[in-house]
């Protein structure tokens, strides 16, 4: 349960907000982090605690795009794809990325390690071709330095 | 050089910490102002500096603060942090870079409104530069610059960071304050403006972050000092995200109106790829395009006008002459058509079958009515929108076909589509791109 196992941080939350409803996406980070992805019980369990509808709550859910309605690999990948990057090349790095990790961008690897997504602009596009894993910057990548990523992140 | 008055972590190492900052004028603006100053003496520094919205309208930011009733509590101060405009990755190094200017900026804006609480909106890919602003309020509030009575005066301020979530539109304005409510970011109908129904129906004033870390700068060293750089009705210094095919990619403080755009582009490094530059976006995805011929126009807001383009937030993507603008166009539609939010039908559709129309062209079935298809997907959408984002998707059609109608031609008749690379790139569009709004 959210309400028992984070309950310090929820405190926090909504001391940040004249009100309950503000408090909705970062207690749904709370709950992704703590189960994963926004299931259906995060959902449930968020609405509680802002008063709300739970249908109200995935429509948040459903609308932002880190907010994840299934669960996903260990470590996200979100690899920009967008013009600026890939004047610089993201396509065929995107291209590596499924063949090194034998799936498509958008899928999760059988092993449950890794999810690669095509993410809409990480406002890094100097540093192309680049990626966010689990949030983190990865710069300047090339094939080389993409395969090493992935030798140390699927440890 | 001259030393950088924004990127100043150029110049300073660790001057995202307080002490560093500090120990250069850091928080010098702010002990005067709430030592000694009113709040409208400040308004009155900010709105005399001529400083402009450095978030792409580039509306007057003292003006801005002007239109806050004195009358109505309580206030708020929004600082919009979402920096998600491909192209555009200035606040980005402002934030992890130099924090507490951005801070000291927001608080500045907030003690000239009267208000007592300001929120940075980040979005939420920024949970790694967040962490570094994050930090800098720690010390602030450590250090007594933040928090009640300050210096021993009776007014007290919080600053309270909140992440988005993936959404382009929070950029706007009314559509940042309903993700901060808690609702999905779809923008608001206006009138009734932010200044006087803003977040919680309360007047608040929503600034860039650039904007705002310009105004200690402005409170510490006078405005005729600020107004002393750039041009008359650009003031000041810009930030200037370069990319794409250049030597030298990033970020780059000019004062404005004073460099024109090829002097940029040498300031870059040139075209990185050996071949010729063939044209620019100067504002990320959504701004008209710029061909090389035009490339004297200077730096300001006045000069990019005359030019048909704007200098909106700076954020120039250079392209060399290999680069087929049905290509770049429709890699610009998709994350439109990706980013609508769904609340304007004009726009949800129209981008969706924009980027349809390109698909087509780009797998080899596109002829030439589609390209006179464009224009008539185009006029179905401009002003009939709550917010400006399927205008912004409109723009990357309208001006490719403007300025590079050939290419358009050579890639029907030529049969250019249908290559091995774009029938890849479209299979991997269709099956990547997650969410959408």
């Amino acid at each position: 349960m959210l309400r028992t196992n984070r309950a310090a941080d929820i405190e926090k939350v909504f001391a940040k907000y004249p009100t309950k409803r503000s408090a909705v996406m970062p207690l749904l980070y709370l709950a992704q982090a703590e189960y994963g992805y926004c299931s259906p019980e995060a959902i449930r369990e968020v609405a509680e605690l802002c008063e709300l509808d739970p249908t109200e709550v995935k429509s948040v859910t459903g609308f932002y795009t880190m907010f994840n309605e299934s669960p996903t690999g260990k470590v996200i990948l979100d690899v920009c794809d967008d013009l600026p990057c890939a004047l610089r090349g993201a396509d065929a790095f995107m291209a590596h990325c499924e063949s090194r990790l034998g799936i498509k961008a958008g899928e999760t690897t059988a092993d449950g390690k890794f999810t690669l997504r095509s993410a809409m602009c990480l406002a890094a596009c100097n540093r192309a071709p680049l990626l966010q894993a689990n949030g983190d910057y990865h710069y300047d990548l090339t094939p080389e330095s993409f395969d090493k990523l992935i030798d140390e992140l699927g440890k | 050089m001259a030393k950088h008055l924004l990127l100043r972590d150029l110049d300073i190492p660790n001057i995202r910490e307080i002490e560093v900052y500090q120990a250069n004028d850091g928080y010098a603006a702010w002990h005067k102002a709430v030592t000694t100053m009113k709040g409208e003496d400040v308004l009155g520094i900010v709105k005399d500096a001529g400083l402009r919205g450095r978030g792409g309208a580039g509306f007057p930011a003292g003006l801005k603060w002007s239109f806050i009733p004195k009358d109505v509590f309580p206030k708020y101060v929004v600082v919009n942090g979402d920096e998600s405009e491909p192209g555009t990755f200035k606040d980005h190094q402002l934030i992890r870079g130099n924090p507490h200017q951005v801070i000291e900026g927001t608080a500045l804006c907030a003690f000239a409104i009267g208000s007592n609480l300001a929120y940075i909106y980040l979005r939420g890919e920024f949970s790694e530069p967040g962490k570094a602003l994050e930090k800098a309020l720690d010390e602030a509030y450590a250090k007594g610059m933040l928090g009640k009575n300050l210096f021993g005066t009776n007014y007290s301020l919080d600053i309270r960071v909140h992440y988005g979530a993936g959404a382009y539109i929070c950029g706007e304005e009314s559509a940042l304050l309903e993700s901060l409510e808690g609702r999905i970011g779809q923008p608001r109908l206006k009138p009734p403006f932010p200044a006087t129904n803003g977040l919680y129906n309360k007047p608040t004033v929503i600034n860039n972050v650039e904007t705002l870390a310009n105004v200690p700068l402005i409170v510490h060293n006078g405005a005729a000092w600020y107004k002393a750089m750039g041009t008359e009705k650009s003031t000041g210094v810009k930030l200037f995200s370069v990319s794409g095919h250049v030597k030298n990619p990033g970020n780059y403080e000019l004062e404005l109106g004073k460099f024109s755009i090829q002097d940029l582009l040498d300031m870059a490094g040139g075209s990185s790829t050996g071949r010729p530059i063939k044209a620019v976006l100067p504002a990320g995805s959504s701004s008209p395009i710029i061909p090389a011929a035009n490339f004297g126009a200077k730096l300001d807001y006045e000069s990019m006008g005359t030019i048909g383009s704007v200098l909106g937030s700076c954020s120039f993507i250079f392209m060399d002459d290999s680069v087929n603008m049905v290509w770049a166009a429709r890699k610009m539609i998709r994350f439109f058509k990706h980013e609508s939010c769904g609340k304007c039908t004009p726009c949800r559709e129209g981008t969706n079958w924009a980027l349809k129309l390109y698909n087509k062209m780009l797998s080899g079935e596109g002829g030439k009515a589609d390209i006179d298809l464009i224009a008539d997907v185009n006029k179905q959408i401009i002003g009939k929108c709550f917010c400006p984002l399927g205008e912004f998707a409109t723009s990357s059609m309208t001006f490719t076909l403007k300025h590079f109608k050939q290419d358009y031609i050579d890639f029907v008749e030529k049969k250019m589509g249908g290559s091995p690379e774009f029938l890849a790139e479209l299979a991997r569009d269709a099956h990547a791109t997650h969410g959408g709004h």
